[in-house]
Parts: structure tokens; sequence; C-alpha cells
């Protein structure tokens, strides 16, 4: 079974538990675990955030969209905005790296995503804006199926 | 999609209670509450018990490293209890096992600061 989803939404907070909520509802056709539905949740977060409060910085006419498809039972997600984009991806990826320590960013945002789904890749370019793209391969046992 | 929060001063203790989920969009007003409380300074200690709470990502990591380097600065200790298995791997992750003790229940958690108080 193949599918495919695309959202567009205003950069603001409001929307991160839209968008984490109809991205599972998209996989749930997939029959996921528990813990492979938190796991997608939360990255589908962490991306969205970064988007509004890094992307663009707080700006709500800013844009992000969040697009899904699901090819053999393996999830592609992909998170983008149109925003400042990222000069350094590589440091930006290390845990505990954050650009904005006085927000109480944490700065595990990108080793959530890394260890949560199969594959990421980031690409990003300064006044680009950024594209995450996500790969996660949703367990298929048979024996749950009705 | 809300957080709802509760609050209980046990002798040194302020117990906050969480209920829902905790992200980027709601860690605004825990904190802000957090600090109101901690700014009227009538508490040494601080449990979070996360028992109702059904989600949380790196920006809930924030607010608690945040609130647990006041209370440091203060000489209390803070804890918490009831943390969902998806969440304690988010805890794993970060590392925050190293600065702040969870325990499987409130009730032990208040235990482990009467102790030290």
């Amino acid at each position: 079974m193949n599918n495919f989803m695309k959202l567009q939404f205003a950069a603001v907070s409001n929307n991160e538990s839209f968008a984490r909520v109809a991205v599972a509802a998209f996989v749930a056709q997939l029959d996921p675990t528990v813990e492979e539905l938190t796991d997608i949740k939360t990255v589908v977060s962490e991306a969205v955030t970064n988007a509004i409060i890094h992307g663009y910085e707080g700006n709500p006419e800013g844009v992000v969209t969040v697009s899904a498809s699901i090819i053999n039972h393996t999830l592609h997600l992909n998170i983008e905005d149109s925003g400042l984009g990222i000069a350094d991806v590589e440091e930006a990826r290390q845990p505990l790296y954050t650009s904005k320590p006085e927000m109480e960013r944490s700065g595990m945002g990108f080793t959530i995503m890394e260890n949560f789904m199969d594959e990421i890749t980031v690409h990003s370019g300064v006044g680009l804006g950024t594209r995450i793209q996500m790969i996660k391969q949703i367990s298929n046992d048979l024996t749950q199926m009705n | 999609m809300s957080l709802k929060m509760q609050t209980e001063r046990i002798e040194h203790t302020l117990i906050v209670r969480l209920q829902g989920e905790l992200d980027h969009h709601t860690a605004e007003k825990v904190k802000s509450h957090l600090e109101e409380q901690i700014a009227m300074n009538t508490f040494t200690h601080m449990l979070i018990n996360l028992n109702e709470l059904t989600f949380m990502d790196s920006s809930g990591l924030g607010v608690l490293i945040g609130r647990y380097k006041q209370i440091m600065e203060r000489g209390g200790q803070m804890v918490v209890s009831d943390v969902h298995p998806s969440i304690y791997r988010i805890f794993e992750m970060s590392g925050l096992f190293k600065i702040i003790s969870v325990h499987p229940s409130e009730s032990e958690a208040l235990a482990s600061l009467e102790v030290v108080s």
C-alpha cells in the first residue's frame, strides 16, 4: 500500500500539537506500535518546533510544510520551512548544542530525531530555509492483523 | 492538546503534577508559573510528578533543566516521579538522570527529599 499526504500551516506554536496528531493519524493506517507512534509524534514536534523557533524566529507569517509518504510499510517524512536556514548543520546536530540557550532550548532536538528514526537527512541553506527528511520502517507483524 | 498543572506544598517541597502534553507551546506556561512559585521562595525542593504527562519533547527537557538550575542555586534538590517509558527514553538520551533522580512514585520521591531536608 502506498499513500501520500501534505500539510501547510502557519509557524505558530499552537500548530505543533496539530502537526504531530495529524501525522500520527496518517501513520495509523500502518498499525504501528504505541512506541513507534510516540517516536513519530516526537520527531514531528521537534522538527516543527525548530522551524518555528529557529527557521522563522517566531514570525507567524512563516509557513511550515509537512509531507509524509508511505511506501511499502516505510514512512518517509519531510518537514520544511523557508526561513533563515542553518549555517553549520553539523554543529546544529551535535547533542546539547543550541543557538538559543537563553530560551531554555535543551539542544536535544536533532539527537532525538536521529535516535527515533532510521535515517535523517538535513538540507539547509542560509536565507533559503531547511528541509528535514526522515525515514522509519514500521513493524509489520502479521499476527496483529485480524 | 493542552497542559494542566497542579501544585501542592508539603513541608519544604513543592510538588508539581503535570497533566497532558509538554511541548514548546505549553512549556512557556509551565516555565512562567514555576518561576513565580520559585520567586516566592517558600520551599526548598521541587518534586515533579509526570504520571499524567502523556507527551514530552526536548522543549520539556529545557524547562526541567532550567528549573533544576534554579532549585540547585538555592541549595535544594529536584526529583521526578512516575515517568512514562517514552519520556524515560528522552531522559536517558539527554543524560538528565545524571543530575535529576527519578523515582517510581510520588511518595518515594517525597521520602527521598525528606531525608535530605
